[in-house]
């Protein structure tokens, strides 16, 4: 065996031993690298009241409400499998609406709603023209469907 | 290996080696041999067949990449439509997009060329490897910067320590690093060949590879601010309207990315020639 094979072996059993650490690390920080919980994770790890969290989810349609000293909100943040209730007052970032995606930063009070100090928008990964609003998206064929 | 073999073998090596010396005039009589050995790879580990191809490359990458960039740019600031929610500011995809693309392509490559140095201890891919470093990191902050100024108005903050971002960072600090290593072990003549990488430098670029495919991933391992992948094998969803100026600016910053790494392995290449006739001249 040349000299250049066993350089060859030695860097791609490195390469492979390292690729095998990377994603053991990455799979062993999968929970704690997460940036926020989501409501399921809430419901099913359970978070105790008043540990500082971030909360992210979709704003559930309908579920917005003002109070009436108009800066407090009332929403509800779901995942598609829990909805926890949260609140925030302050002024939210533009893209905060009904159906987009948010994390707010914040604890959970004793009767289990988010209380929100920060609201950040989530942007998916969708970009589209105007026009195309109000259509709706299919996320298998990434086909634009005009909503009825 | 029969006698005559490693005989010719002998030549062949000092003919490189002689070739990779810029001053030296590889005596003509030898070339056969060093055919015998040379395979694709190594036909280019001779610095002037490397220029030979390399000089007008640089300017076939140069130009066309510098058209098609700024042709994207401008498509994309003035032809296509805003985003439904986003308004205008989706626009720096343009240049946000082709940044990270080339940030990450760079390391990719300085681990490539890391590989070939290591294993086949090619002269001119230790040379490569410092060549992609500059603008690769120039990319990667391009790229930070660009998605810091759209984070602001779409999420409503400049820094989030999300997996994407932070993974972005550590590449940054990764560039910062294999330059100064490079430039240490530079200064204390430790570069494989003239001007190149040392291979400690090389390690650390192999390295440093593992984070490619964790800033790839972070998005979709860990839930994060950063959006999801767009465009993925299954196609993209970014529309069509929103999406055809991003190709060109693509390729443009691409095409441009090769011909600067042409420049500055160019680049130190002449400086290696400067060099050599220093020393020859203060040898009298």
């Amino acid at each position: 065996m040349k000299a250049k094979h066993q350089r060859l072996i030695l860097a791609l059993a490195a390469l492979v031993a390292l690729i095998g650490a990377g994603l053991l690390a990455a799979s062993a920080l999968k929970d704690e690298a997460a940036y926020f919980y989501a409501p399921n994770d809430v419901k099913t790890k359970g978070v105790e009241p008043g540990k500082a969290i971030r909360l992210g989810g979709m704003v559930v349609k309908n579920s917005l409400k003002r109070a009436p000293d108009g800066v407090t909100i009332h929403f509800n943040v779901s995942d598609g499998k829990a909805t926890v209730p949260a609140t925030f007052s302050g002024i939210a970032p533009d893209l905060f609406k009904e159906g987009s995606g948010v994390v707010a930063e914040g604890s959970f009070d004793a009767k289990g709603t988010f209380i929100a100090t920060n609201l950040l928008a989530k942007h998916d990964e969708r970009y589209m023209p105007r026009e195309l609003e109000g259509m709706n998206y299919n996320e298998t064929t990434h086909e634009m469907k005009a909503e009825r | 290996m029969g006698r005559l073999d490693r005989q010719s073998a002998v030549i062949a090596a000092a003919d490189d080696f002689t070739c990779l010396s810029p001053l030296a005039k590889c005596p003509t009589g030898l070339r056969p041999f060093a055919r015998l050995k040379t395979g694709l790879m190594h036909r280019f580990a001779n610095p002037a067949r490397f220029l030979k191809i390399a000089r007008p490359l640089t300017g076939w990458l140069f130009w066309p990449g510098l058209l098609l960039l700024l042709a994207g740019c401008a498509c994309g600031l003035f032809l296509t439509p805003a985003d439904y929610l986003q308004g205008d500011t989706v626009r720096i995809l343009y240049i946000h997009v082709p940044a990270a693309w080339l940030g990450m392509g760079g390391w990719s490559g300085i681990a490539i060329a890391a590989l070939m140095q290591l294993v086949w201890r090619h002269p001119l891919a230790a040379i490569a490897g410092r060549a992609i470093a500059a603008p690769g990191a120039l990319f990667t902050a391009i790229c930070l910067a660009t998605g810091s100024i759209w984070g602001r108005p779409t999420w409503g903050t400049w820094w989030e320590w999300d997996g994407r971002m932070t993974s972005m960072l550590v590449l940054l600090f990764l560039y910062l690093g294999y330059i100064a290593l490079a430039n240490a072990s530079a200064r204390q003549g430790q570069t494989m060949g003239q001007g190149g990488v040392s291979n400690v430098t090389a390690i650390f670029g192999l390295v440093g590879a593992i984070n490619i495919p964790i800033i790839n991933r972070s998005v979709v391992w860990w839930n994060s601010l950063h959006q999801g992948p767009s465009i993925t094998l299954r196609g993209s969803s970014i529309d069509m309207a929103l999406l055809w100026p991003l190709g060109l600016t693509l390729l443009g910053f691409s095409l441009w990315f090769g011909a600067i790494v042409l420049m500055r392995m160019r680049a130190i290449l002449a400086q290696n020639k400067v060099e050599a006739r220093m020393q020859r001249l203060a040898r009298g």
